[in-house]
């Protein structure tokens, strides 16, 4: 119980840029992240013996269901009839295959395995991607009734504020802090620092969540290569090994909630993962955490343990979630400056931890980085994914 | 002598509304909109004004600076995207009130804002014919709009109205085309479909891969023919969606702001769609001087854009431009008006027995 019945560690990466590609297919994006991943490990695809992918919404966005068989047909895999399952959890669809692909091959039923996460979602224009992803609540009790995604985060901030007195300008701090961030990450979608009164000042969303409050919409993709400990070390110098991971739930709608300045998702995923790998939240040096809105990244790193209830405004504030400061909170830039080509999130988020657990994050290095966790949820957080991974 | 311009005139209707008011009407930060687009302010047609009436001034303001007989006009081309009936050519309005006809040809063109240089084009093409096959002596090319933008749209706060005209033959050219070339691919930017009142648009795909592209790729395409590169040119005119694409093309293709300040007036008066880039020219041979070069590429949604290389001659100096209002003179003293008042210009209140 809570064990892997053997080791696991990632021994590729690979992502395109996040944002606006007018010009590549949902096809294309996945071609590009699958063979950069595979690149990364030294491996060809005929080596393959499985592959997961996480995507949210393929048939919202393009009418495309099924989309596990054209990766697996595009990156080479049909050859051999490698089989191709694709995972769906909202904004945790990456995540969640990630975790799926984990669990595979400590089964030992496979050794190698690809893991995708792409989503396509600029051939439709922005109320329509909002609607599209609002899908990821309960259409029943709030779609239904008008809510979109961005205003069932804004009641969990007015909630957040009115309890545990944080501002506006705690949340403006996220988005300021990982725009800082995402200017210094080359696949970013945006790679430019905005300033506290950009932030602030911004077109209102839904109140108090103004444009900065928001992650993009964005095309993208990003993959890794996953297999078991004796095969990783075979096959690379640096493999990095997957130490804990753990998934929640919690109700779909809001309303089901006793409480909404916390995701019982979040806390129970990371208790699990946390088990797992025989550490604690102190023990993280470095953190990818779900920032669809701010007011999720101050929910989250509550949540995760890594500030007390009530103090992830304050401690954002503090700055004690910046670049190589207490914790390092989405070096990458996370949704928000990253982007959030949805299913193509829990990825990304992987593959930041490994490429700062190996030293190669450039810009963005977080000293030290020995143990990471990436944190990934499904739309207000009725999933949740945790994971954490450490240097070999 | 080669072809190309031998008059113009353009028309601007007088009223005007300006962001602010937009924005207070919905809820937004108008000021800050205008900005973000570069738009001071917008002309708005008053309620008997459409693309008919505002191609015949401007048609008629390019007959009044040149000594042209209207009977020797063989073909009149009008581009908008705003004609006033969906079967029945504005060009025979026109046609009939300028005194064209009848013994010419026209047709109405739509290619989002580059109707009127398509026209242009057309227009170089038949007065360039050999006389005995095509006997075409004038021709004219008109782009005119009373643009639409869906109410709360951030269209809204650019979209306008204004036509400009271009006498087009061989003899008594005041601005010669020495090249003119286009580029065009399907790329669904910008659409209206029929009977639909607003246009539809695809947010920020109208950016990068419409505009831009095509922009870019129509001015270099001349530049390249011509073996000209961005500092050969005085005068330099790009489509103006807003104030602020046309100065971001304009830098990424080397010009400098005095190049291009002449022909930019979207942000005196929003965009008049089919007649933006050819405004602007307007603007550019309104002070251009013997000699002078001037790059012009218009762009329409959909997605295309004509290019242009044009040489000003000799002629300009007689040219009568005084006879006609300047942009610059049609662009001021515009009349503010608020919302309901435009709401009412632009019939959008629902009348009795409508």
């Amino acid at each position: 119980m809570g064990k892997l019945a053997r080791d696991v560690a990632i021994i590729g990466v690979g992502q395109t840029r996040f944002g606006e590609h007018w010009n590549l297919t949902f096809r294309e994006l996945g071609i590009e992240a699958g063979f950069r991943a595979m690149e990364d490990a030294g491996i060809s695809s005929s080596r393959i013996e499985a592959l997961y992918t996480g995507t949210m919404s393929s048939g919202l966005f393009l009418n495309q269901e099924h989309v596990s068989a054209m990766i697996a047909e595009v990156v080479g895999l049909t050859e051999n009839q490698v089989p191709a399952t694709r995972i769906e959890a909202a904004g945790a669809s990456g995540g969640l295959a990630f975790h799926q692909a984990i669990l595979d091959v400590a089964s030992g039923l496979h050794d190698i395995v690809v893991v995708g996460g792409a989503e396509k979602m600029s051939d439709v224009v922005s109320n329509v991607a909002t609607e599209f992803v609002a899908s990821g609540a309960d259409q029943a009790w709030e779609g239904l009734f008008g809510a979109t995604m961005p205003s069932l985060f804004a009641l969990m901030a007015r909630k957040h504020m009115h309890d545990h007195g944080t501002t506006k300008e705690h949340l403006a701090r996220v988005a300021v802090k990982n725009h800082a961030h995402g200017a210094k990450n080359p696949l970013a979608q945006f790679q430019r620092e905005i300033t506290m009164d950009m932030a602030v000042n911004a077109a209102m969303v839904a109140d108090p969540l103004g444009m900065y409050d928001c992650a993009p919409s964005s095309d993208g993709s990003a993959s890794l290569v996953l297999c078991d400990m004796k095969t990783a070390r075979e096959l690379s110098d640096n493999p990095i090994r997957v130490a804990g991971t753990g998934q929640g739930s919690d109700s779909l709608s809001l309303a089901n909630r006793k409480e909404i300045t916390s995701m019982r998702s979040t806390v129970a995923a990371s208790r699990r993962a946390y088990e797992m790998a025989g550490i604690g939240p102190d023990d993280i040096k470095v953190a990818e955490v779900h920032d669809s809105y701010t007011i999720s990244e101050i929910i989250a790193i509550e949540d995760l343990g890594f500030f007390k209830k009530g103090d992830g405004g304050f401690a954002t504030e503090r700055g004690d979630t910046a670049l190589n400061s207490t914790i390092t909170v989405n070096p990458s830039g996370g949704l928000k400056a990253r982007g959030h080509p949805l299913g193509a999130t829990g990825i990304a988020q992987i593959n930041e931890l490994v490429l700062q657990l190996r030293g190669d994050a450039g810009d963005r290095q977080v000293k030290d980085a020995n143990i990471g966790l990436a944190h990934n949820i499904g739309g207000t957080g009725g999933t949740a994914v945790v994971n954490i991974l450490e240097v070999v | 002598m080669r072809s190309g311009i031998v008059s113009y005139g353009v028309y601007i209707p007088r009223y005007r509304i300006y962001p602010a008011e937009i924005g207070r009407v919905w809820g937004q930060d108008g000021e800050a909109m205008g900005r973000a687009l570069g738009v001071e302010a917008k002309s708005v047609p008053a309620p008997d004004e459409d693309a008919a009436t505002i191609s015949v001034m401007a048609a008629r303001r390019a007959l009044a600076r040149s000594s042209i007989d209207p009977e020797d006009i063989g073909a009149i081309f009008v581009g908008s995207e705003s004609h006033p009936y969906a079967v029945k050519p504005t060009a025979t309005i026109v046609s009939a009130a300028i005194g064209a006809t009848p013994v010419m040809t026209g047709a109405d063109l739509e290619f989002a804002c580059k109707a009127g240089t398509a026209g242009f084009q057309s227009c170089l093409g038949l007065v360039n014919s050999d006389d005995e096959q095509i006997p075409i002596r004038y021709a004219l090319a008109i782009g005119a709009d009373t643009s639409q933008g869906a109410p709360g749209n951030a269209l809204e706060y650019s979209a306008s109205a204004g036509g400009v005209a271009l006498i087009v033959g061989r003899e008594k050219v005041i601005a010669e085309v020495c090249l003119t070339m286009s580029y065009t691919t399907d790329t669904p930017d910008f659409w209206r479909r029929e009977g639909m009142m607003y246009p539809s648009h695809a947010e920020r795909f109208t950016g990068v891969p419409a505009y831009f592209k095509h922009v870019e790729m129509g001015a270099r395409q001349i530049m390249e023919g011509m073996g000209t590169k961005a500092t050969d040119y005085d005068y330099a005119v790009f489509h103006q969606p807003n104030g602020k694409f046309p100065l971001k093309i304009s830098k990424s293709l080397g010009f400098e702001k005095k190049q291009i300040i002449a022909g930019l007036w979207t942000p005196k008066i929003g965009n008049t769609y089919s007649a933006s880039m050819m405004m602007g020219l307007a603007g550019i041979l309104d002070i251009a001087k013997a000699g002078d070069k001037i790059l012009a590429v218009s762009y329409g949604s959909g997605a295309g854009s004509d290019g242009f290389h044009l040489e000003v001659t000799d002629l300009i100096s007689e040219y009568p431009r005084g006879k006609a209002p300047l942009v610059s003179e049609a662009a001021s003293n515009g009349i503010e008006i608020d919302y309901a008042t435009y709401s009412k210009f632009r019939k959008k209140l629902k009348m009795e027995g409508e």
